[in-house]
């Protein structure tokens, strides 16, 4: 592998504690807790529920199976002691036997085919409607959650905490089967020979002993490989995040070595899991060594003594031999259950994550809108004892373009956001043709607003799609007709492919301008009575916005439209205006007027700056 | 490596592809494997022994039935010797499982260090190589998607060596081995007790191939669901805004049914391989029963042999068992490989060639000489910049503005090497960009590009990052320049405090001049700004301007910006148009000309045309 071998800087090679690659810390604070945390498995057993039947017969199938692997030793037992053996009377013919093995195996192998395809099946279809739940759950949680919470764990617990609840969901109906196995064969050894089983047997409990005192050393070991992967992948998802910023700065090497003492460190944490983990194989062999061997001396004297069938003697070898698979599949099986609960938890947060926003039952469906806003003594805050709007009050008269200015931290976004019900007051009310919207269907609110946001947010997918989104009831047709009112008509068809070009993950194939152009045009073809723009204009280049601002004027014949804006030239289309400051509504009316009061808003266009947060008001910093 | 493709290969081609590639990808690995020499030679020793003292046991188990039958090789004895045979056999048993279980975990372990190093090289390599892929590598890739490869896809091939390498060494041993003594025995109830192992071969080989297909599909798909959900739940806030709920789960059922489909197809074709080959395995045993049963009868073997043969075939039950898991390893190594070692091969297109000499800077003069771009995937073959020349001198500044798309953001790219230029040459204090090492390229330049990442870490180490060892003072003072000090100064932890994802969120703002404070701790002879302010305010940049100009040292500024306020006191002004430079001069000579500079002034400060009642002096009120 090639590296980049130059020294860095001025370092002279030693690595000084400031640099590091990643997070030093992990995430996964798995405590090992209980195999069985109720709780998760009764909310998960709601899952399982729908597809009872397919689990019963299942379950079905596992039990016919543990059957047939107990009798087939038994098959072998009757074949020698009622056919084979030189010292008995031959009872029964080989055939009979076989015949009857043969049919042993088939219905084996049926209900090995019905366990694995079923408990599959359902394994699968689980885990699927969990992870729509989960989706679906998180389309309506509040949006406070989605601003605090890192994208990055929310989909760890969409992908991989419900990977691990798939291979719990498998793994839990196998254990059964493993138990009834274990259960099987001690019956089964006790009924054939009381003495002889119990000899067997008694040797058994060493392993759990054995398991009591090795059990915690390796799960700590376990936990630690797992948390430097989870060190070792962060620093990588860092790393890939901000290559630019890397490249530039010709950290390669640095990071490179950090990275890989991330990754030596890795390797020594599961070098040193993996030993613990043998500890039980030579145990397991060295138990299973010494019950064949009782059987052997001590079966073989009771057999010399005609106190037991050769049969006997033999059946009871095939079980020892056999005896610590479900034991070995049964504490894999445990660990996994161990951490499918840790998982299961982390499901059950994100679907116990509050609704904030819900319709009431009577909630009204408007049927038309005509786009007349309200707000009355309005306070909010995103935390209690931070209010961010106090006794907010206006009114919009429908077709009025209103303007909302005011420096950063003002509450502008936030008066938006509450119209838009992406979150409730704290007190007043937010009405909309006399409606609290409270009382709307949220469909409704969606139906007769449109907003467009500061950050332009593309999803994968063509251009079509980016302008058409939600609004599937518009075709091409519209689409380009909102592109061409938008001035977006003549880049698009530029693009390679025009109306079909794939736009990069979030936009990132095209400008920022351009980018802004499209998520207008997605708002006029929304086409609602309402619209909200949130500091759209801000942030983009002057051709881009010369652009918008003769759009403007289209997308806002005949409707209502509050605008954020900065510049002052967007500021001047608007009917009237309202100035905030610290939360509070302190100026309002026509830009004229405003002049004229000489307040804040006067201050503020006598500096002649281009934006208004082209000041350094103070608290910008 | 280019988003999912729309047209799909016939199943038949990929069938074929995938065949091809397989070896291929597996024996790549298989040669990584090797270079630890010492530690799979032991894990292959340590196989040979532990499975050669495994295939002893069956032999004293055998002669065990028979002593109890009072039999010592087919001879009547005394009681006293056949216990004493009986003894002797049972401590054999033990010895050999003891062995057998020591051996065992030299092979599990030395197996599994194997796997653990193989997977911190790859780890290492892929960081490696992503750090060194070029910029348009950069562009094209899905983050996601590249972090998955390096996470998921290394965790796929993680377990291979000793699950699917040294557990097939194992099979073949136990295997011949088990032949060989089962044929040297009894010659044809050996071959019946074989018949199993040339169909479990046949048709594990086949659904190797079958089950990497699948698993390839899925994948495919997981990767769409995956970038689905992330790009939703990423821009959350303009699906609220669109009410678009049921469009997105729409949507999301969609992926989730194909995934789902691809999933049931998967367990289908696992299901049915692994019964078969019970069954097969099982229909071998009935075989044996028949023939060997017959062969005791006839007096040919005794019941002894008879259970030897049926002991080895329970013994080489476990590796039938475990077949499934095997085949699947190599499904999954040679699936995630490919997707791996796509990355690894991937070219960089700028080469980082380290044999070339040192750039040498004396005055970081910065020449362009008829420089055009194009993007190397650019299918319309049109040049992003065309015939581009000028020449900064030391100490001056450079300012280039223009609309969006002109090719402002190119030219700062080209001069690191992001990338190179199609036509014309890059020249440095006289040397061509080319003909030097990157890294001594990239060392003198210092400033911003777009999109300031911020590393989790504390903030001295981000400010720090491009030089860790760098003194404090010199951090406080390229912060105080940046004026980001005084607000550093109010978090918690001061300079220690935790920024980046992990850490305290910042905002735009605040952001920028983190990262103007780290493109400037350097004392690089060359700055490029690139839309570095944005998000602050024209007082604020002014303020830093000042102090940047003020610090000791000439720097040769580039500065890209759409907000003339940022360009206004260059030395130079370059005017850029569709990748042409349109205009070219001081501010003063630019606004004389009254063309396309003289235009974008009168747009972005057009409120200096002020209508006339408002210029009088007003009383205040």
């Amino acid at each position: 592998m090639r590296l980049i071998t130059e020294n860095p800087g001025a370092a002279s090679g030693a690595q000084p504690e400031r640099a590091v690659v990643g997070a030093q810390i992990s995430h996964d604070e798995e405590m090992f807790g209980r195999a069985f945390d109720g709780r998760v498995i009764r909310r998960f057993f709601s899952f399982v529920w729908p597809y009872r039947g397919t689990g019963v017969l299942a379950l079905l199938a596992v039990l016919v199976f543990v059957c047939t692997q107990l009798a087939i030793p038994l098959v072998i037992l009757y074949a020698i002691d009622h056919t084979l053996s030189p010292t008995t009377e031959a009872t029964t013919t080989l055939g009979t036997v076989v015949m009857v093995f043969a049919g042993v195996i088939l219905v084996n192998f049926l209900a090995n085919y019905l366990q694995e395809l079923l408990v599959g099946r359902v394994a699968e279809t689980v885990i699927v409607d969990l992870r729509r739940a989960m989706f679906s759950h998180l389309q309506r949680v509040a949006l406070s959650f989605m601003d605090k919470t890192e994208v990055g764990r929310v989909m760890s617990r969409l992908q991989s905490d419900t990977g691990t609840l798939q291979e719990y969901l498998e793994s839990s109906v196998f254990a059964i089967g493993d138990l009834a196995l274990l259960l099987g064969i001690t019956i089964t050894l006790l009924v054939l020979n009381v003495e002889l089983g119990a000899l067997t047997l008694s040797i058994m409990p060493v392993l759990l002993l054995v398991r009591y005192f090795w059990l915690p050393h390796a799960r700590a070991a376990f936990r630690r490989a797992r948390e430097t992967n989870s060190m070792a992948n962060g620093a990588l998802a860092e790393s890939i995040r901000g290559i630019q910023t890397i490249q530039v700065m010709v950290r390669e090497l640095v990071n490179f070595r950090l990275y890989s003492k991330l990754c030596d460190l890795n390797r020594r944490a599961h070098l040193r899991a993996a030993k613990l983990a043998q500890v039980n194989i030579p145990i397991v062999d060295t138990l299973t060594g010494v019950a064949m061997a009782i059987v052997i001396v001590v079966g073989g004297r009771m057999v010399l003594n005609d106190e037991l069938a050769l049969g006997v003697m033999v059946a009871f070898l095939f079980y020892v031999q056999r005896f610590f698979d479900p034991i070995r599949s049964l504490t894999i099986q445990y660990s996994m259950m161990q951490r499918a609960m840790v998982s299961g938890q982390r499901i059950l947060e994100v679907l116990d994550v509050p609704e904030a926003i819900k319709d009431k039952p009577e909630a009204l469906e408007l049927k038309s809108c005509a786009g007349h806003i309200d707000f009355s003594h309005v306070d909010f805050a995103y935390v209690s004892d931070t209010p961010v709007l106090t006794d907010i009050s206006f009114s919009i008269k429908a077709g009025e373009k209103i303007a909302l200015v005011g420096p950063t931290g003002s509450g502008k976004s936030t008066v938006a956001a509450l119209l838009r019900r992406f979150y409730d007051v704290s007190s007043g009310q937010v009405l909309i043709d006399g409606h609290d919207i409270r009382n709307l269907s949220q469909r409704s609110l969606g139906t007769h607003m449109a907003m467009v946001l500061q950050d332009p947010y593309l999803f994968s997918g063509s251009i079509f799609e980016n302008i058409q989104y939600s609004n599937t009831g518009k075709g091409l047709a519209d689409v380009e007709a909102a592109a061409r009112a938008v001035s977006a008509h003549e880049f698009i068809t530029r693009l390679p492919g025009g109306y079909e070009f794939m736009v990069d993950q979030r936009g990132g194939n095209l400008s920022l301008g351009q980018r802004q152009l499209l998520s207008f045009a997605r708002a006029l073809v929304a086409d609602t009575k309402i619209l909200i723009l949130d500091e759209a204009t801000a942030n983009v280049d002057s051709y881009s916005e010369m652009k918008i601002q003769k759009a403007l004027n289209v997308l806002l014949r005949g409707r209502t439209a509050i605008v954020i804006a900065h510049r002052l030239a967007t500021v001047r289309e608007c009917d009237r205006i309202l100035v905030l400051h610290h939360g509070r509504l302190v100026e309002e009316g026509s830009h004229d007027q405003l002049i004229l009061q000489n307040g804040l808003y006067a201050g503020l266009h006598r500096m002649n700056y281009g934006s208004f947060d082209d000041l350094a008001v103070g608290q910008n910093d | 490596m280019k988003p999912i493709p729309t047209a799909q290969p016939s199943r038949a081609e990929e069938f074929r592809s995938a065949r091809k590639l397989d070896i291929e990808i597996l024996a790549r690995i298989i040669a990584s494997v090797l270079h630890y020499p010492a530690r799979v030679a032991i894990a292959v020793a340590a196989t040979l022994l532990s499975s050669s003292f495994l295939l002893f046991i069956p032999r004293y188990v055998g002669q065990a039935v028979d002593h109890a039958q009072g039999l010592i090789g087919e001879q009547a004895t005394t009681s006293g010797e056949i216990e004493n045979a009986l003894l002797f056999a049972g401590l054999m048993i033990i010895g050999l499982s003891i062995l057998r279980g020591l051996f065992a975990v030299v092979q599990n372990y030395f197996g599994e260090s194997v796997d653990h190093c193989l997977a911190a090289e790859l780890r290492k390599r892929f960081y490696n190589r992503v750090q060194q892929l070029d910029q348009s590598f950069h562009d094209h890739a899905h983050t996601g998607d590249l972090i998955t490869r390096g996470m998921l896809d290394l965790e796929g091939i993680r377990y291979f060596p000793s699950t699917g390498l040294i557990r097939t060494l194992m099979l073949l041993v136990l295997v011949t081995g088990g032949a060989v003594i089962l044929l040297s025995t009894n010659f044809v109830l050996g071959l019946v007790a074989l018949s199993f192992v040339p169909v479990i071969a046949v048709r594990s080989a086949v659904a190797r191939l079958q089950l990497r297909y699948l698993w390839l599909k899925q994948q495919e798909r997981l990767t769409y669901l995956t970038n689905f959900m992330e790009e939703n739940l990423t821009g959350i806030r303009t699906v609220r805004a669109f009410f678009a709920r049921d469009h997105e789960i729409g949507r999301f059922q969609i992926h989730s049914a194909g995934v789902l489909e691809i999933s049931f197809q998967r367990l289908m074709a696992r299901v049915r391989n692994m019964t078969f080959m019970g069954l097969v395995f099982y229909a071998a045993m009935t075989a044996v029963l028949w023939v060997g049963g017959n062969m005791v009868l006839s007096e040919q073997i005794t019941v002894g042999r008879l259970t030897e043969f049926l002991a080895f075939m329970m013994i080489l039950q476990m590796p039938v068992r475990q077949i499934g898991m095997t085949v699947n390893s190599y499904a999954r190594a040679s699936t995630c490989g490919a997707r791996l070692f796509a990355v690894l091969d991937e070219p960089s297109l700028v080469d980082t060639n380290t044999g070339l000499p040192r750039l040498k800077v004396t005055q970081g003069a910065v020449r362009f000489e008829n420089v055009d771009f194009q993007y190397p995937l650019s299918k319309s073959g049109e040049n992003i910049i065309s015939g581009i020349s000028f020449e900064i001198g030391s100490g001056r500044t450079l300012g280039i503005v223009g609309p969006p798309g002109s090719g402002k953001s190119t030219i700062a790219r080209l001069i690191p090497r992001f990338y190179d230029p199609t036509a014309g040459r890059i020249l440095i204090d006289g040397q061509d960009i080319a003909q030097v090492s990157i890294a001594s390229l990239r060392r003198t330049i210092g400033g911003v590009q777009q999109d300031s990442f911020l590393f989790t870490a504390s903030v001295d180490h981000n400010v720090a990052y491009g030089d860790p060892s760098t003194d404090m003072d010199q951090i406080v003072q390229a912060s105080t320049d940046a004026q980001i000090h005084s607000f550093i100064e109010e978090l918690p932890r001061n300079y220690q405090t935790l920024v980046g994802e992990d850490g305290v969120s910042l905002s735009g703002g605040q952001r920028q001049r983190v990262s103007i404070a780290r493109g400037t701790l350097t004392d690089a002879p060359i700055f490029i700004f690139d839309d570095a302010t944005a998000a602050i305010d024209a007082g604020t940049e002014q303020r830093i301007r000042r102090a940047l100009k003020a610090r000791a040292g000439t720097h040769t500024t580039i500065i890209i910006s759409h907000r003339l306020v940022s360009i206004m006191h260059a030395d130079e002004i370059l005017f850029l148009d569709e990748g042409c430079i349109v205009e070219r001069g001081t501010h003063e000579q630019l606004l004389a000309l009254k063309g396309r500079y003289f235009e974008l002034h009168s747009l972005q400060l057009r409120d200096e045309h002020r209508s006339p009642h408002l210029t009088e002096r007003v009383k205040p009120a």
